[in-house]
């Protein structure tokens, strides 16, 4: 046993020594690269003078390289513990790079060395560093860059692998620094560059965990316990409710191509990201190089990223969500892109479907008299089952997606109005208490009975500050004979 | 011009007159550290010492200054303490009216904090002592296990982001009668150097544990201490001659022998 193990060794010795025999015409393999070999993604020292890294707020993103030689790119960051409105009237303690969540989006391109300043502003009262998943070697750089307030540090490390990065914050207690918003992109672009498209923007969503309940007004503390239970109170992109709807929407138009460098910063949940109306053409998968087509939903891991291009045929507003839906309807994981243009009627038309369904209209439950108090309460079923998905249970709407229902201008104005806006649907801009909307509501008509829109339009009407007012089901009946207006 | 300043120095110190410090004894006592040695929980057992009640304040950080000129402003060498010294005074001798005298000084190295004490014949107290006395509260002696005192503490520290701690003795004295040991501030401890190893204040060639992603989790025994952790990742990231505006001390001393 032994004498044959020491046979084979000997015999393994052999062959390892004609396999290294310089001379040997039977070597098969190449030899070992030396250790100090040139690494794939590595082309050599910088070259030309330094470039200073433009930084553009989210959801802003620095110009595409044209550079087609490896630079020397210094990119100078300041950390800063800032209290921002999370959503409206709520304020939160947010630790950030350069003062917003998600911090700057940083674009290299590969084979760049990156000259990173980190600053951590005089006022924080924690030390902070940086951790970017573009580097690679020991903590991404956070040991390099641990930062107390007032001093800045300097890391430098070549990016030797294009690839769309999460950069963070990885200081004890590492899931505090990240839920208080300390996390980015980094953007390491192959050395051709990426295809060029008509726009480019940066969303990176996050979960905020608060002591108050969602909405729940005044300055908010982070909750620890929250945070352990992973039952975050609000799921935002860009850290805060209304960041990227109404006047803050994405902008494109008609046939135009946009990129979104879409990152997930956590800490602990993973997003289904989606875009309501559009299709991914091309999906970075993870960040990858891995392109995959005609994506609807792709998974942002947390502290991972993706990059999406997708094409605008025709006018209106699609919606960025976590379509792990929830999130998007009541924790705040709503975007908007609006698309400006002229109709598209060839690829997008709205049909007449309420004329089919006021011939269908049911009947018998129009017989059934129910008292004041079954109305109320079928009008309340009516509009938590339906009305509150978009307008929300306290009919606040969602800040710059849905108009409130609650002390609503528009609403008391005119409740006649609202028969058949329930009825077939409305699309447009609107204003509502000052603050203009241009988002779709769906006709109700084909699913809703002449009384059930009575009630709950009652019900409402009667609710949540408006002034009051009835409306019965023979008038929702003559509006909906009348069919929609021209 | 001279007479002229030092007749001015009784005015100026009248709002900063200090009074003497109060330091309460802490009993012996069997204890575990919420930071891992060896990935192990730390069990102690710390023999008995006297702490002061509160923070070293403005005005006692001007008293010692005036009677150690080599600690003013302008004076240290920067090797002892950093360009940030004591930077929140409008002057070398005049702490100026953007700060309290009651307020706990910050903006202090760790050299002038122990400077300081040794000028009250007492010294900065070891980690372990501090965390100790930390760990109580108004009527436990140990209450970290409370997950209500642990969000109170981390929301107190958070409210207050962005400015200088507040004015000491505002909220009540914990079991041990030390008052504003969690909320308020950093303490310098004496040996946060070689408690906290970060690249920055260990020789070359060490691990930096702390200011790891990863390490900077298993380096902690109890996970849940959050503001501890934000302490230790504070202090882990200063070199001795650092200052911060959140940073500040108390001192401890040996009981006396009877």
């Amino acid at each position: 046993m032994l004498r044959q193990l020491s046979i084979t060794l000997a015999t393994v010795a052999l062959l390892v020594g004609i396999t290294y025999a310089p001379a040997s015409a039977a070597a098969k393999e190449p030899a070992k690269k030396p250790a100090t070999a040139v690494l794939a993604g590595d082309f050599g020292p910088p070259q030309g003078k330094p470039v200073e890294e433009k930084l553009v707020p989210p959801p802003g993103v620095p110009a595409p390289i044209h550079r087609n030689y490896p630079a020397r790119v210094i990119v100078r960051m300041e950390t800063r513990e800032v209290v921002k409105e999370i959503a409206d009237g709520v304020r939160y303690d947010f630790w950030t790079f350069n003062g917003s969540t998600p911090g700057p989006l940083i674009r290299v391109r590969e084979g760049d060395t990156v000259e990173l300043h980190l600053r951590n502003a005089p006022d924080s009262h924690m030390a902070h560093n940086i951790d970017l998943h573009a580097v690679m070697g020991p903590g991404g750089g956070a040991v390099s860059t641990i930062t107390p307030p007032g001093h800045e540090s300097v890391f430098t490390f070549k990016a030797l692998r294009a690839g769309v990065f999460v950069y963070h914050c990885a200081t004890a207690p590492v899931p505090m620094h990240i839920a208080n918003g300390m996390y980015g992109l980094i953007v390491v672009e192959p050395p051709e560059g990426l295809p060029k498209v008509d726009h480019e923007y940066y969303v990176m969503q996050g979960d905020f965990y608060t002591t108050g309940s969602y909405h729940q007004p005044g300055l908010q503390s982070f909750d620890m316990q929250k945070m352990l239970d992973e039952q975050p109170t609000y799921v935002l992109f860009n850290g805060r409710e209304g960041s990227l709807t109404g006047d803050h929407a994405l902008k494109s138009s008609v046939g135009d191509t946009v990129r979104l460098f879409v990152g997930n910063g956590g800490p602990n949940l993973v997003s289904s990201f989606h875009v309501i109306g559009a299709i991914f053409d091309d999906a970075n998968v993870e960040g990858g190089t891995l392109v995959n087509h005609h994506v609807q939903t792709t998974l942002v891991p947390a502290g991972g990223a993706t990059m999406v291009e997708l094409r605008t045929p025709v006018p209106g507003t699609l919606l960025l969500v976590d379509h792990s839906i929830t999130r998007a309807f009541m924790k705040g994981a709503l975007g908007q892109i609006s698309v400006s243009g002229p109709l598209q009627p060839a690829i997008y038309e709205k049909g007449p479907s309420t004329t089919f369904a006021s011939k269908t209209a049911r009947p018998v439950q129009q017989s059934v008299a129910l008292s004041v108090g079954d109305k109320a309460a079928d009008g309340k079923r009516v509009f938590t089952q339906i009305c509150s998905a978009c307008h929300q249970g306290n009919a606040m709407g969602l800040p710059g997606a849905f108009p409130p229902l609650a002390m609503s201008d528009y609403l008391n104005a005119d409740p006649k109005r609202a028969i058949s806006i329930v009825l077939h649907g409305l699309s447009g801009k609107i204003t509502v208490n000052s603050t203009g909307y241009e988002s779709v509501m769906p006709a109700l008509g084909p699913q809703l009975s002449d009384d059930e829109i009575a009630n709950v339009l009652t019900y409402v009407l009667n609710n949540f500050n408006n002034k009051g007012g009835t409306i019965s089901a023979s008038e929702v009946r003559a509006v909906r004979a009348a069919g929609p207006a021209k | 011009m001279i007479s002229r300043q030092l007749a001015l120095i009784p005015m100026l110190m009248l709002p900063f007159a200090g009074k003497a410090a109060d330091y309460v004894p802490i009993p012996a006592g069997q204890f575990e550290s919420a930071l891992a040695i060896a990935g192990h929980a730390a069990k102690l057992r710390l023999a008995a010492f006297s702490m002061r009640s509160e923070p070293v304040t403005n005005a006692e950080f001007l008293v010692f200054v005036r009677q150690h000129p080599e600690w003013q402003r302008g004076q240290v060498p920067s090797l002892l303490a950093g360009a940030n010294y004591l930077r929140q005074w409008q002057r070398p001798l005049e702490p100026g009216e953007s700060v309290l005298p009651d307020q706990p000084v910050t903006q202090v190295s760790w050299f002038a904090a122990r400077a300081y004490c040794g000028s009250e014949q007492a010294r900065l107290p070891n980690w372990y002592e501090w965390e100790y006395v930390g760990a109580a509260d108004a009527t436990r002696a140990d209450a970290r296990r409370d997950p209500v005192r642990n969000q109170d503490l981390l929301s107190a520290i958070e409210g207050t982001s962005g400015h200088l701690p507040g004015v000491i003795g505002t909220r009540p004295a914990n079991v041990y009668g030390v008052r504003d040991l969690n909320r308020l501030l950093w303490e310098w401890t004496g040996d946060y150097a070689a408690m906290f190893p970060n690249p920055d204040a260990r020789v070359p060639g060490s691990v930096a544990n702390l200011a790891l992603c990863s390490g900077s989790a298993l380096a902690f025994a109890d996970k849940n201490q959050y503001a501890l952790m934000m302490r230790v990742a504070a202090l882990s990231a200063l070199r001795p001659a650092d200052t911060a505006p959140r940073v500040g001390f108390r001192c401890v001393r040996e009981p006396k022998r009877k």
